[in-house]
């Protein structure tokens, strides 16, 4: 039977972790309120933005003369992936980890090289020591995202597929369904793909299609707009992923308090029964004693 | 009401502006183009300018830089633009700031010769023009 001492020891230290758990717990519940409120005031912009792209790819534009559209012979694609700054939020950035590592392996056995950019330290720090090439990374935006940072990692992306570095993003990142609920999402980048425009405006449009007058013509329009979709594209993934991060973390922390709860509960256990005999034997010492005594 | 129109500004941040409106001058990337009720739908591009919208009698100015706008055919003018700022929440300040570096980068890229950052410079002291007049500031 363990010393009293050192039950009791333990018992103490867990209740100062169980205090930093919970804590946390209600930091990220708090931070989570902000995250989602972000998210949902980005929504109306973003899907405004894909019904406009659709309205204006379905003006009869022809795909193939915008470089953004141009499909080309995938020798070489990039992987853009989101993850968190920081950690303990659970297995969220594992999964995401796992997502990408599972999305490479594929990528390689049909002979396509494949580099990362990483958006969030995690990402980074496990991929930097893997053969994987990492093409480019930003840390520490996740705690403020901002659209300029969205924006700076989209032209850095686009500069590389114009310059035909390589043919093919993809992008991967926590899709927030629910506070319980974060899937790892990987969804095609560039080029852009028509097909996918119209989808959505079709599902947004209300009321008859009217025929627009485009100023200047929709070319040029829609060689305007390209770069800003994917950095809109970009920007609702990352605030999705940051959303997604404190939702695991609170959920994490909720668990790990509990775990505490029990822990303790388990230690007093112990420690109740180690008191008791160490008394019972006290008193066995005395009778023992006593009667010695009486000869 | 029969004779205004929607006006939604929206940036990536918030819903800025959501009203009725009688008429809105926006500048658009061809020059600046004014909207009221019934308008045919019309989608264009935006370049950074000021922008206008009447309602009754009052006249509100906004800052807007890099967007589009949209005119659908149920009366709704829907503006998206990167940044929206009315007149009382222009920093002067930093306006005045952004217009001096602005204008540092263009000697500068005019020294090398830099068509990138030259257009890029210009933008942004265009962008701080704007906000400077807008918020009344005498330059």
């Amino acid at each position: 039977m363990p010393a009293l001492k050192d039950i009791q020891l333990k018992i103490v230290g867990t209740k100062k972790t169980q205090q930093i758990t919970k804590a946390m717990n209600m930091v990220a519940a708090a931070k989570l309120r902000g995250a989602q409120q972000r998210m949902e005031d980005f929504r109306p912009y973003a899907g405004k933005f894909a019904s406009v792209m659709g309205e204006l790819a379905g003006a009869g534009a022809d795909p193939n003369a915008f470089p953004l559209m141009a499909v080309r012979d995938v020798k070489k694609s990039a992987l853009l992936i989101i993850t968190s700054d920081r950690g303990l939020c659970g297995a969220f950035n594992a999964n995401l980890i796992n997502a990408a590592d599972k999305l490479l392996k594929g990528e390689k056995e049909k002979g396509r090289d494949t580099g990362l950019i990483c958006v969030g330290k995690k990402g980074f720090d496990y991929f930097k020591r893997t053969a994987y090439q990492v093409l480019q990374s930003s840390t520490d935006i996740m705690a403020n995202i901002q659209m300029a940072n969205a924006r700076q990692v989209g032209q850095e992306i686009i500069r590389m597929f114009l310059e035909g570095e390589v043919d093919e993003v993809k992008l991967l990142y926590g899709r927030f369904v629910s506070v319980g609920i974060q899937k790892p999402t990987i969804k095609p980048l560039l080029p852009i793909r028509p097909e996918g425009l119209s989808e959505k405006e079709e599902a947004e449009s209300e009321g008859p299609k009217a025929t627009y007058i485009f100023e200047p013509e929709p070319e040029y329009i829609l060689n305007q707009l390209m770069p800003m979709y994917v950095n809109v594209q970009i920007m609702a993934a990352m605030l999705e992923t940051g959303a997604s991060e404190q939702a695991s973390r609170m959920t994490a922390m909720d668990n790990a308090t509990k775990a505490c709860d029990d822990m303790i509960q388990e230690l007093t256990l112990v420690y109740n029964k180690a008191r008791q005999g160490a008394i019972t034997g006290e008193l066995m010492d005395i009778v023992g004693g006593a009667e010695a005594l009486k000869g | 009401m029969a004779n205004q129109i929607l006006l939604e500004i929206v940036t990536p941040t918030k819903l800025v502006v959501s009203q009725e409106v009688d008429l809105a001058t926006i500048p658009g990337a061809d020059g600046v183009f004014g909207v009221m009720a019934n308008h045919a739908p019309l989608i264009a591009t935006l370049k950074s300018g000021e922008m206008r919208y009447a309602t009754g009698g009052d006249s509100t100015r906004m800052a807007v830089s890099g967007g589009f706008c949209e005119v659908s055919s149920n009366n709704r003018i829907t503006l998206l633009a990167e940044s929206v700022e009315r007149a009382e929440e222009i920093d002067i300040d930093r306006a005045l700031r952004a217009k001096e570096r602005a204008e540092r980068r263009l000697a500068e890229a005019d020294a090398h010769r830099e068509k990138i950052d030259m257009a890029r410079a210009q933008a942004a002291l265009t962008r701080a023009m704007t906000r400077l007049r807008i918020a009344g500031h005498q330059t």
